[in-house]
C-alpha cells in the first residue's frame, strides 16, 4: 500500500482551482459565478485535507470544516443578493449591474 | 490503489469542467454534485472519512439545494412547467450518471477490498477531529459561530422586503428600465434622456 504523493493531491486541487477561475472570469450570469466561487473554495479545502493527510494530523480537517461554515454563509448571502438582484432588475447578468462604474 | 485516486481525480475534472461549460443551470448543478462526490471519494482515499462525510452531507446537499431553491423561485411562471420538462430530458441524465456510475463502482471496490486497506496510511477519523477541534482550535468554532450569525443577520436583511430609501430608489430605476423599451418604441428623445440617465 503505497501513499498517494502529496503533490499530485496538490495538483488536482489546483486544476479545479483554476477551472472555478476560469467559470468565474468567462461566464456572466451571477448563478455561474457563484458556481464557480464554490468550485474555487472547494479546491481550496482540498488542498487543506490533502496537506493534513500527508502529515497524518487532523489540522487540516479542521481547517477544511471552517472553511465549509464560510462556503455555507457565503452561498446564503450570496444567493439572497441573487434573489435582491433579480427582483430589481430583472436580469441575472452582471454586467447590467454596472451603477457603480462611474 | 492509487489508481482509484486518479479515477476520481479525472472524475472530478471532468465534471468541473462540465460545470462551467453549461448554458443551463439545471444541468451544471448535476454535474457539479457528481463533482462534489467525486471530492468526496478522494478525501475518503486520502484517509479523511468524517470529512468525506462531510463534503458529501453538506456541499453536495445543503449547499446545492439552496441553489435549486433559487433557480425554481426564479422561474416561477406559467411556462414553469414546460420549462422543467425540457431541462429534465432524460438524455441530460445520461452524463452525469455515467461519471457517478464510476464513482460507485470505486466505492464498491473501496469498500470491499478491506475497507480502510483503501487508503494511504492511518485514517484520521471523527475521534481525533472533536478532539482537536474542541481543544487547540475553541477559538474558531467561537469565531465561526459569530461567522454564522453575521450571515444570519445578513440574510434576514437581504431577505426582507425592505423599504429603505435605496431600495426604492433602485426599484424606480429598475421600473423605468423597463418601461424604456416602449417608451423608444414612441419617442426617441425619451430614450436618448433614458440612455443619459
Amino acid at each position: 500500500m503505497t501513499p498517494i504523493p502529496m503533490d499530485q493531491g496538490l495538483l488536482l486541487a489546483a486544476a479545479l482551482f483554476f477551472v472555478g477561475l476560469a467559470g468565474v472570469l468567462a461566464r456572466r450570469n451571477v448563478i455561474f459565478i457563484l458556481l464557480s466561487i464554490e468550485i474555487m473554495v472547494n479546491a481550496a479545502g482540498l488542498a487543506f485535507v490533502v496537506a493534513g493527510s500527508r502529515w497524518q494530523q487532523p489540522d487540516g480537517q479542521l481547517m477544511f470544516i471552517f472553511i465549509l461554515t464560510m462556503a455555507a454563509v457565503e452561498v446564503s448571502l450570496g444567493l439572497a443578493l441573487v434573489l435582491r438582484l433579480y427582483h430589481n432588475f430583472r436580469s441575472l447578468d452582471v454586467d447590467r449591474v454596472s451603477n457603480l462604474k462611474g | 490503489m492509487q489508481i482509484t485516486f486518479y479515477i476520481s481525480a479525472a472524475v472530478a475534472v471532468v465534471a468541473t469542467l462540465a460545470v462551467i461549460t453549461r448554458y443551463n443551470a439545471v444541468h451544471a448543478l448535476l454535474y457539479l454534485i457528481v463533482s462534489l462526490l467525486a471530492v468526496a471519494l478522494i478525501f475518503f482515499i486520502l484517509g479523511a472519512p468524517f470529512i468525506a462525510a462531510l463534503e458529501a452531507i453538506i456541499y453536495a446537499g445543503a449547499i446545492m439545494v439552496l441553489f435549486i431553491f433559487v433557480i425554481m423561485i426564479l422561474n416561477l411562471g406559467p411556462q414553469a412547467v414546460r420549462q422543467e420538462r425540457a431541462w429534465l430530458k432524460p438524455q441530460m441524465w445520461l452524463g452525469p450518471a455515467a461519471l457517478a456510475l464510476v464513482l460507485m463502482g470505486e466505492l464498491v471496490y473501496l469498500l470491499f477490498s478491506g475497507g480502510q486497506s483503501g487508503q494511504s496510511g492511518a485514517p484520521v477519523g471523527a475521534r481525533e477531529v472533536g478532539i482537536a477541534l474542541f481543544g487547540p482550535y475553541l477559538i474558531g468554532v467561537e469565531l465561526a459561530s459569530l461567522l454564522l450569525l453575521a450571515g444570519l443577520v445578513g440574510a434576514y436583511h437581504l431577505g426582507r422586503r425592505g423599504d429603505a430609501a435605496v431600495v426604492v430608489e433602485l426599484e424606480e430605476a429598475a421600473a423605468r428600465d423597463a418601461e424604456a423599451p416602449a417608451v423608444s418604441a414612441l419617442s426617441a428623445g425619451q430614450t436618448e434622456g433614458g440612455d443619459a440617465r
